[in-house]
């Protein structure tokens, strides 16, 4: 193996499960928020229960995502450091905005919010949960920035050879930012609710307080239909967008190696890949490719084939085909667990109405075991969109091969993927550990009756 | 003024709030196990930073990232170049976080001890390996007329940079152990101000030879400059206030010991970013590594909007969890009516505050 490849396994190692945490974190934030307003304003003290109970999982999920966040950060300089020197001028700037404009607020609030319960007035104690989750979204405005300049570069000018920004301002209205930042906050919402809706459902059917849990199976029902809805809508006008400005990531995601038009969705395949021009394509839907591509019925989609002649004679010779495998699968794991998220909250929205939520095992087990999807789907999108993006680190501009660090030796590396494999490895199953510990605990009890309008000192978390 | 010094000086303002308040951090994570003689005082300890040091850490994500859009090229060629370092680095930080998060979140005994030994492994190695990679910027390391670092781990551990790390990690303590006598009462913050009087004449010792030493590294000139003077009284000033038993003094002292030491590097650097030790011709300037002038325009809108607005809601939770603790609160208590004792933690209604064993 060589250093491109090694550097490459261990980017995508780290920052795949840098995502398990970022999700939770957004979603379980917002939730969060929600239950402490709830009982802020109906003064219940079972949405304080509540509200105490996730956001203990919320803090153990925050400082793994926060210390595998440095990783990330630091890895552009020690790995990729060609491409740094290349475009830091562009993409560092949005990173520095984040620390300063989203890290700090997110960190110092949520230091607040843990260690203040008993400090500060309750109404104020609220903002700084709300601020946390702000925090949280705005960091990943961000982040998703520079990242879909990586997809789709804007507001610069060449200088010299050298891509140098003229316009911050186009990194925030790109097409790909503004669909990609929304797919990924709503796909936060949806990771967020499915652990809280699994969580609810796993007391439920041990027969945890079920007066409780229910207003947050509830509450995370609420949440997670329209957002698996939305998610699922923006990630097709997503599609149209990438198809526009990456074409190559869409016709393999089809591997469609000829040029079509109209052309078909096939639900599954058999062969296929970069070698395999004529994999068994089943069950084949017509025109819906057209229109997930480009929004019209017999829209058409280039070909793998025929960009990869175009790219030859643009860029040079060389192979601009990604990993064909990964984009049909990638795109397909992705839309088809997202279809049994949507079908398992539209049945669970089904058993509220029907006031039979508490009591469905079947939904409950389902529920449970559920909250798998939502991360296999994160992971599968984000495969269909990085590996999508190859053999390119910055569409049009610059080869991943090139972005390279030279100081950098394969010893170095391995020795450095060896060290994140371990450490990842062993944190991850503490993390897990004591996500499904404090998950089973009962709830605490409600406090002590207090004399109406007296505020009852809630008493701070602590380490 | 001109963007590309102002973005210098910004850079290096991130690294010394960094190690300001960080540092104190550190210092805590190093001695939480010897001002404490039990569990109870353990955690009184540890939550004397706890709101606080995740805030503290993003100085560092800040200060990274203000090079890379900065300064691109000093960031591509210090982040590889150090590269094994800073995996260390990463380790030695993601365990600290962790540990605080993780340790009280099982009432086992072997669990704390773990965590509490790799806590301290993780506080000491961060600022050791920092301040060996901030030296090395000074003292100079191989790097070609390409911008490449082309030498080995090896190259990193030079004298310079060695007592530059362990200098760092002096100050931290006595840094650390001034806050504790500030956060803590009683016995506690006895055996934390014996602490620093035990620690404030080494530091002292190696801030005095890592300034002499940071002073011949960049000049030839016979005189400390002002910055270097600094550091050198406020090292002194710190071990007489400590011995003095004026805390609140000797974490002033402290603190403007750290800032002075870390401005001295940069200071010592200036128009340098990285020293070539293979050609002067080859050193990384301020101006051979500078984004272009529009990024460090939107740049310098962004920090001047944020930065005063960062050190506001920063200064307010200081200024939020101001008292000290006390092991008192860690005790572990009788064991309540309710299931376990965990579920008393809500149940306290007097505003006392939750027992120890409520692993919230």
């Amino acid at each position: 193996m060589t250093t491109l490849d090694l550097s490459r396994i261990q980017f995508a190692f780290t920052s795949i499960n840098h995502f398990l945490f970022v999700p939770v974190t957004i979603g379980l934030a917002f939730l969060t928020a929600l239950l402490q307003t709830a009982w802020h304003r109906s003064g219940r003290e079972e949405y304080l229960r509540l509200t105490r109970f996730f956001g203990t999982l919320l803090v153990i999920n925050v400082a793994i995502g926060v210390v595998t966040g440095l990783v990330q950060e630091f890895q552009f300089g020690m790995n990729w450091s060609a491409y740094s020197r290349l475009v830091g001028n562009i993409f560092g700037a949005p990173l520095a905005m984040e620390g300063l404009a989203a890290f700090f607020l997110e960190s110092t609030f949520l230091g607040l919010w843990l260690f203040g319960w008993d400090k500060l007035p309750r109404r104020v104690h609220l903002a700084t949960i709300w601020a946390v989750s702000l925090g949280s979204v705005l960091s990943a405005a961000f982040i998703m920035a520079a990242n879909s300049w990586m997809q789709h570069p804007v507001g610069y000018q060449m200088v010299n050879g050298k891509p140098q920004l003229n316009d911050i301002w186009a990194l925030f209205t790109n097409p790909v930012f503004i669909w990609g930042y929304s797919k990924v906050i709503l796909a936060s919402l949806v990771t967020g609710a499915a652990v809280m809706l699994a969580v609810s459902a796993w007391q439920l059917r041990r027969g945890g307080a079920k007066e409780v849990f229910i207003r947050s199976a509830r509450m995370s029902l609420i949440v997670l239909v329209p957002a698996i809805l939305f998610t699922m809508l923006v990630g097709d006008e997503l599609g149209v967008i990438e198809a526009r400005y990456q074409p190559m990531k869409i016709a393999a995601a089809e591997a469609q190696w000829t040029t079509c038009q109209p052309c078909s969705f096939s639900i599954f395949q058999i062969g296929g890949g970069n070698n395999d021009h004529t994999p068994t394509q089943i069950i084949e839907i017509p025109h819906l490719l057209s229109l997930l591509a480009t929004n019209h019925w017999n829209g058409q989609v280039i070909g793998l084939t025929p960009l990869q002649n175009q790219y030859s004679k643009q860029y040079g010779p060389g192979n601009y085909v990604p990993n064909v495998f990964i984009q049909y699968w990638g795109m397909r794991v992705m839309a088809y667990l997202a279809v049994i998220v949507l079908l398992i909250g539209l049945w669970g929205l089904w058993l509220i109405r029907r006031k039979k939520l508490a009591t469905s095992r079947l939904f409950l087990w389902v529920a449970t075991w559920g909250v798998i999807l939502p991360f296999l789907m994160n992971t599968a999108g984000w495969l269909l969109t990085e590996s999508g993006r190859q053999p390119w680190i910055v569409q049009g501009i610059m080869l991943t091969k090139n972005g390279l660090s030279l100081s950098v030796s394969t010893t170095w590396v391995v020795t450095s993927l060896v060290i994140f494999v371990l450490l990842y490895g062993t944190l991850g199953t503490v993390d897990l550990l004591l996500m499904l510990r404090y998950s089973r605990k009962e709830l605490p009890p409600a406090p002590a009756e207090t004399a109406p309008g007296v505020e009852t000192p809630v008493p701070a978390v602590q380490y | 003024m001109q963007l590309v010094p102002f973005w210098f000086i910004v850079i290096a303002v991130l690294w010394t709030g960094f190690f300001v308040l960080e540092g104190f951090d550190f210092g805590v994570g190093m001695l939480h196990t010897a001002v404490a003689k039990d569990d109870a005082e353990r955690r009184a300890a540890i939550n004397t930073i706890g709101p606080l040091w995740d805030g503290n850490e993003v100085w560092l994500i800040v200060a990274a990232a203000a090079i890379f859009a900065a300064f691109p090229g000093w960031y591509a060629t210090m982040f590889s170049g150090f590269y094994l370092a800073f995996v260390l680095v990463l380790v030695a930080l993601i365990i600290r976080g962790v540990s605080f998060e993780y340790r009280g979140k099982r009432d086992a005994a072997s669990w704390r001890r773990t965590w509490d030994w790799l806590m301290i492994a993780g506080s000491v190695a961060a600022p050791l390996l920092i301040g060996i990679g901030l030296g090395d910027l000074l003292a100079g390391v191989p790097i070609n007329s390409q911008q490449e670092f082309t030498g080995s781990f090896a190259d990193l551990l030079q004298p310079y940079a060695l007592v530059t790390g362990i200098t760092l990690v002096l100050i931290c303590a006595l840094h650390g152990a001034t806050f504790l006598t500030l956060k803590t009462v009683g016995e506690m913050r006895e055996r934390a101000g014996r602490v620093a009087r035990r620690v404030a004449p080494v530091t002292a010792a190696a801030v005095v030879a890592f300034t002499i030493w940071t002073h011949v590294t960049h000049t030839t000139a016979f005189f400390l400059n002002p910055v270097e003077l600094l550091t050198i009284l406020a090292v002194l000033a710190a071990v007489w206030l400590v011995y003095e038993h004026r805390y609140g003094f000797a974490f002033a002292a402290t603190a403007v010991t750290i800032a002075s030491a870390i401005v001295s590097i940069f200071v010592g650097l200036y128009p340098n970013v990285m020293v070539s030790s293979t050609s002067a011709a080859n050193n990384l300037t301020v101006h051979n590594t500078a984004s272009n002038g529009y990024a460090l325009k939107a740049m310098t809108v962004v920090v001047i909007i944020f930065l005063p607005l960062v050190l506001a809601y920063q200064a307010w939770a200081y200024y939020v969890f101001r008292r000290r603790i006390s092991p008192a609160e860690f005790q572990p208590q009788a064991p309540p009516a309710t299931p376990t004792p965990s579920d008393a933690a809500l149940a306290t209604s007097d505003g006392a505050r939750p027992p120890a064993s409520g692993p919230e």
